[in-house]
């Protein structure tokens, strides 16, 4: 019996890693995004002057589980007179696309070697040579969840709210696509590890090498453009609430509005990891890469971050935070002394972390944007992104192709 | 059965499924949702051709933007279920068997033909999207001017056939 | 290895289902969107034989009849808002004479 199932995994090996990679990456995906939520709130919490949730856990940590209960228990009518087909599938289509494109992100460069075969960090192999276009294919398809939410809901504000929502994200995606042709133009493939492996390309320049200096219009033009295209903050008109009842997912109660909302949140990951890769070097460190002793930055950071949770753990007020904050600052400080002491670990560790925390100063960006900026008005958002942001990215463009072929011509004959 | 057979056959039958599915519907957007799935099923079977860039773009384009705009306009008119009057289940029956004898003759002429046409052997010296572009830009870049200025006729005689009347 | 022949029964069987869905439905709307399905079949005819030849033209020349696909949606659901503005029916057997 054992042994029968031994070899059918050995048999199918591929298959069955692929399948442990997706559960892993399905699990870690929907407790960042609950926690992302509780960073939400904090974050625009203190911008604001106030606490956000401090009392449901220490420090409010227990919030995102508290909500997730709630949005099981709570009820979930069907309006009367949807579309009972569309409206069911409106939520589940965009849940399903905004999962799917982070199977297409390379975590890190090295693959980890177990039981003879190589386990890269991603779920899409490292050599899809469609990468960022596969990407671009999965957001085009992700207008369908919002206009079909809207138009099921039986609703006019929903209707207006969704319409207006999908012709926000398709004029959009054009300026997004648009601007991500300069460093395609520059790295010369499609593949997410060969653009970073560009940026790597003189890795005596470190951060200099990255992407964001010869492509700073890129960025802003692709930056803006994804924000709007996730619908969010300043660009989340049609589904703010002071305005059209909360837009496309009026009529979406309890758990089809949760999905809405992971939704949301992965493609704010989504996003992130894409300005890291494609921006700013992905995997690459900072450092110029003969400083070898940048490599226990990442201990660096680890082992203080730790031993401040456990002494503010201590003094916590309640008995719960005083027992679990101490045991989570052990956790990561011992973490970090353990990355110090396994050498291989510490450079297995070193691509990871610099992507991490890439990834983890946008989201920053995202939250710090919905906190402090206002929202735009829908024609002033349109106007801005057919009047501003998509001649921007052609130029960019333009003057890519010129300074390349330049390059090609001129300084590299000299 | 081999695994790319087993693909092919799996999305063979959704995109006819899908197929069928426009047929046999009562309200558009219904109708419109099986034409997307036919292109998904369809993108899948480029892929599996080993056309790449082609996939990419059939749902980038024909997924995400074309058939965006019927959903946009199918919502704005306000379709609603369409109604069959005697004149158009009277062009049912024969309908059905002509374009069966059509589609029969078709397939039957090109499985006799292509037999001996085997797969060539996958000599992937450019991959697709270089390959594609190094045509586009050197033997086809007359048609690849001369559709950009299509898509400028397009657009323009699209604002102006829904412009609101003036009066 | 899919011979080629199997690709192009398949898109023989969705072109042949196409005309069938431009005869039989009455919604102009449906109409168009058969015209889509018979282009996405001859599409996946040109993918298949490039595949068979060894050639990317039949690639290059499925971008252009998307291409063309694009253009003549916009313009075609152009003229279907017109018509649906003037003759306040989408049915296409109410819309058979020139003059109302």
């Amino acid at each position: 019996m054992i042994s029968f199932f031994s070899n059918l995994l050995s048999a199918n090996a591929e298959l069955a890693i692929t399948v442990v990679k997706i559960v892993l990456l399905l699990f870690i995906v929907l407790t960042v995004n609950a926690y992302l939520t509780w960073f939400e709130r904090k974050v625009v919490a203190h911008i604001q002057s106030r606490w956000g949730p401090h009392r449901v856990g220490p420090h409010g940590l227990l919030q995102p589980l508290a909500d997730g209960v709630k949005f099981l228990f709570k009820e979930d009518p069907t309006p009367a007179g949807v579309d009972k087909f569309v409206y069911y599938l409106a939520p589940l289509l965009t849940l399903t696309l905004a999962m799917t494109s982070i199977a297409l992100i390379p975590f890190g460069p090295n693959p980890i070697r177990l039981f003879n075969h190589d386990i890269y960090l991603g779920i899409a192999p490292p050599d899809v040579n469609i990468g960022i276009l596969a990407l671009f294919a999965i957001t085009a398809l992700g207008v369908y969840g919002v206009t079909l939410a809207g138009w099921s809901s039986n609703n006019k504000y929903s209707l207006l709210g969704g319409l207006r929502s999908s012709a926000q994200m398709i004029s959009y995606e054009l300026a997004m696509t648009m601007s991500v042709v300069g460093v395609l133009l520059m790295a010369g493939s499609f593949n997410l590890k060969k653009i970073i492996e560009a940026q790597a390309h003189h890795p005596e320049w470190g951060i200099f090498g990255w992407n964001i200096w010869p492509q700073i219009l890129g960025f802003f033009c692709f930056f803006v453009a994804a924000i709007a295209e996730t619908n969010r903050a300043p660009f989340d008109l049609p589904e703010a609430e002071s305005e059209l009842t909360a837009g496309f997912h009026t009529e979406y109660a309890s758990f089809k509005f949760a999905m809405f909302f992971i939704a949301e949140y992965t493609s704010m990951i989504t996003v992130s990891c894409l300005c890291s890769i494609l921006f700013f070097g992905g995997w690459l460190s900072p450092f110029p890469a003969s400083w070898t002793f940048t490599h226990y930055f990442p201990s660096a950071v680890l082992i203080p971050f730790g031993l401040w949770v456990i002494w503010d753990g201590v003094r916590y007020e309640t008995l719960f935070g005083r027992i679990i904050l101490p045991g989570a600052g052990t956790a990561i400080a011992g973490l970090g002394a353990l990355f110090m002491l396994w050498h291989g670990g510490n450079e297995f560790i070193q691509g990871p972390f610099w992507l991490l925390s890439k990834i983890f100063v946008f989201l920053f960006v995202y939250v710090w944007m919905r906190g402090t900026l206002p929202r735009f008005r829908y024609d002033q958002l349109m106007s801005y992104g057919w009047k501003l942001l998509l001649p921007l990215s052609i130029v960019n463009v333009i003057i890519t192709s010129f300074v390349i072929l330049a390059k090609m011509t001129w300084w590299g004959a000299k | 059965m081999t695994a790319p057979l087993v693909v092919f056959f799996v999305l063979a039958a959704m995109a006819v499924i899908g197929a069928i599915s426009l047929i046999l519907q009562k309200h558009p957007i219904h109708s419109a949702l099986s034409l997307i799935v036919v292109m998904v099923a369809l993108a899948g079977l480029y892929l599996l051709l080993g056309a790449e860039f082609v996939a990419a773009v059939q749902i980038i384009v024909y997924g995400g933007a074309i058939m965006v705009l019927f959903v946009f306009v199918i919502m704005l008119l306000n379709a609603g279920v369409e109604e069959h009057t005697s004149i158009s289940k009277m062009a049912g029956a024969p309908g059905l068997l002509l374009v069966v004898a059509l589609a029969g003759f078709v397939a039957a002429t090109i499985a006799k033909s292509t037999e001996s046409v085997q797969a060539a052997p996958q000599t992937a010296e450019m991959a697709s999207t270089m390959g594609i572009s190094n045509m586009l830009f050197k033997e086809f870049v007359y048609p690849f001017e001369l559709t950009s200025f299509l898509i400028l006729v397009a657009v323009l005689g699209a604002i102006v056939l829904a412009q609101r009347e003036k009066s | 290895m899919v011979p080629t022949s199997y690709y192009v029964i398949l898109s023989a069987i969705l072109f042949g289902l196409g005309v069938f869905a431009f005869i039989f439905k009455r919604n102009v709307i449906t109409i168009f969107m058969s015209i889509e399905l018979m282009l996405n079949a001859v599409n996946l005819a040109f993918v298949a034989f490039s595949q068979a030849l060894g050639k990317l033209d039949g690639q290059v020349f499925v971008l252009f009849v998307i291409v063309v696909a694009a253009a003549e949606a916009a313009v075609g659901l152009g003229i279907i808002i017109l018509i649906a503005r003037n003759r306040q029916t989408l049915n296409v057997e109410r819309v058979d004479l020139l003059k109302l």
